[in-house]
């Protein structure tokens, strides 16, 4: 078996039996919110990475997918899980009207409009009180009171979104995507409907962000629109994850994810306990740092620059 | 029939008029050329055709219809193919999987395209790289490249701006073969282009515009000696050929 999948399969096992050989809720709960931004970091990366349209706008479908579950919930009275499905399928709906808005724009301009409209999905889910309680946010009593099946909704997730864009990537429309991202006038010429494909991109991309929002409803039971359609914490974050790991690869935003998540959380909790406490809102710092770092040295980050990790770590070792 | 007729093209950016006033036809199986000076209207026409640059007025018949306002991808399923003057190769990605992108125009499964992509490849003479990156090619390659995308498509016209600008000598040479090659298989050309030994030994009509006007039209040999035409000044020297 080539040495690759092997690694996955032993990856793969340690995570089916992970909360068997940690039994801690902290941990579990760490892994839970990896596994969520797994899914975030894979799809920004496969409208960003692989087709080139830079979101700064993710957490648009993240808090749709977040606030229907959570209206579900408590308007109609509906199992918040179905906001999973339903979640997803409002998000690509949403996405198809902000590609109708948005792609008429490119590079640079097309971030700074879905930065915009992060921003006013914000501003509307904290003003529109009669259908989202605004600033008071939604709170459901959860289904499970242990997080073990949360994880493994989590992981069946992050698996699920990993494997549904590796094949994406390997048909005609990973060829069409790329086609895109290096240059969209050559494409549309070469009998490519950017157009079209531009979209499709966008509403995978926003489907799985919206289940992962209605994830995070149904995990947390809590959500208001400060944390939901955050700027910071859901739509910069989604980029890190991503630039860190590795754009335009399969597991780079997997890598990425737990990586940001392990740095924030190392941060807020001041080291496990062992530094001062001031140090807890360093995280945003050392994310700054971080992407400066991979920018510079691991353009293609984590992932993507991974035989040039190896050399220089033997180089180092090999000096000593 | 003519395969493509421009009649009457109007393209204004504003109150500069780029093309004013072309009508031409393009007979299938004709290598037809477009010469001017710089900045005289060429390429701008050639976005006029495939709808890069929305029409101002007139109209462009492709096979008697009019492709007016039709999407540029749509234009090239219709059987438009084009090169770009400024070669656009889609950089990270290489020589073969450039050319299966744009296979999938006629094809659907991957192992489809990427046989089509291999004839194209062997047809252009890039077979050697095609496991390169497409940005690691010089500008001779890349040429080819952009031919060998557009022919993917499987085009009843081609439509090559400057394919041979910035080659030397035997590039140059292989440039002449391979356009006389797609003719061969019964696409039909509309070639701009500045190097006279190759406009005037391949084409079988010349148009000659020059500040977006028509200045002339006919064989290489009428076209060569109109007043007009020499006037305006043809670009390289015939001391090239």
């Amino acid at each position: 078996m080539r040495k690759k999948h092997l690694a996955l399969m032993v990856l793969g096992i340690i995570f089916l039996i992970f909360p068997w050989i940690v039994p801690s809720h902290y941990y579990l709960h760490l892994m839970i919110i990896a596994l969520m931004w797994v899914v975030i970091g894979s799809s920004w990366n496969l409208l960003a990475g692989y087709t080139g349209q830079v979101s700064f706008g993710h957490a648009i479908f993240f808090g749709t997918g977040a606030y229907t579950a959570g209206i579900l919930a408590t308007k109609l009275g509906m199992s918040p899980w179905w906001g999973m499905m339903f979640g997803g399928i409002i998000s690509m709906l949403i996405g198809l009207f902000v590609g109708w808005v948005c792609f008429r724009l490119r590079g640079p301009y097309f971030a700074l409009a879905t930065l915009a409209g992060g921003e006013i999905f914000r501003l509307i889910a904290t003003n529109w009180e009669s259908l989202t309680d605004g600033m008071v946010g939604i709170l459901i009593i959860q289904t499970f009171r242990s997080k073990i099946p949360y994880y493994y909704i989590a992981l069946v997730l992050a698996a699920f979104c990993i494997y549904f864009i590796h094949l994406v990537m390997k048909s005609k429309w990973g060829y069409y995507f790329v086609s895109i991202r290096e240059d969209q006038d050559a494409a549309e010429s070469l009998g490519i409907n950017t157009t079209l494909y531009k979209n499709v991109s966008l509403l995978i991309s926003s489907f799985f962000t919206g289940m992962a929002g209605a994830f995070y409803m149904n995990y947390m039971a809590f959500i208001d629109p400060e944390v939901v359609y955050s700027l910071h914490y859901i739509s910069i974050m989604a980029i890190l994850v991503g630039i860190v790991g590795g754009v335009a690869t399969i597991m780079g935003p997997a890598v990425g994810a737990f990586v940001m998540v392990g740095v924030q959380e190392t941060f807020r909790s001041a080291f496990f306990g062992l530094a001062p406490k001031w140090i807890s809102q360093g995280h945003a710092l050392v994310f700054g740092l971080l992407v400066v770092f991979v920018i510079m040295f691991l353009a293609n980050g984590i992932v993507g620059d991974w035989s040039k990790i190896k050399r220089n770590v033997f180089r180092i070792r090999a000096s000593c | 029939m003519a395969l493509l007729e421009l009649k009457n093209l109007h393209k204004f950016f504003g109150g500069l008029r780029a093309v004013n006033d072309v009508s031409f036809g393009v007979e299938r199986g004709q290598i037809f050329g477009l010469i001017g000076p710089n900045g005289s209207g060429k390429t701008t026409i050639f976005n006029c055709i495939n709808n890069f640059y929305p029409i101002s007025d007139g109209d462009v018949l492709f096979k008697g219809k009019s492709i007016k306002g039709l999407k540029p991808h749509k234009i090239c399923h219709l059987g438009i193919g084009r090169t770009f003057q400024v070669v656009k190769p889609l950089r990270r990605m290489t020589v073969l999987e450039n050319v299966t992108a744009s296979a999938f125009c006629r094809v659907n499964t991957i192992k489809e395209a990427q046989n089509e992509a291999h004839d194209v490849l062997e047809f252009c003479n890039l077979s050697g790289e095609k496991d390169k990156l497409a940005k690691s090619l010089p500008i001779g390659g890349r040429k080819r490249l952009e031919i060998a995308r557009a022919l993917a498509t499987r085009p009843e016209l081609i439509l090559l701006d400057e394919t041979a600008a910035g080659l030397n000598p035997s590039e140059l040479d292989e440039a002449i073969e391979l356009i006389k090659k797609i003719r061969d298989k019964g696409i039909t050309i509309l070639i701009v282009e500045h190097i006279m030994k190759v406009i005037m030994t391949i084409s079988d009509r010349i148009h000659a515009i020059n500040f977006g006007i028509t200045i002339a039209e006919g064989t290489a040999q009428e076209v060569a000696n109109n007043a007009a035409v020499i006037e305006a000044y043809l670009g390289e020297e015939y001391a090239q050929s």
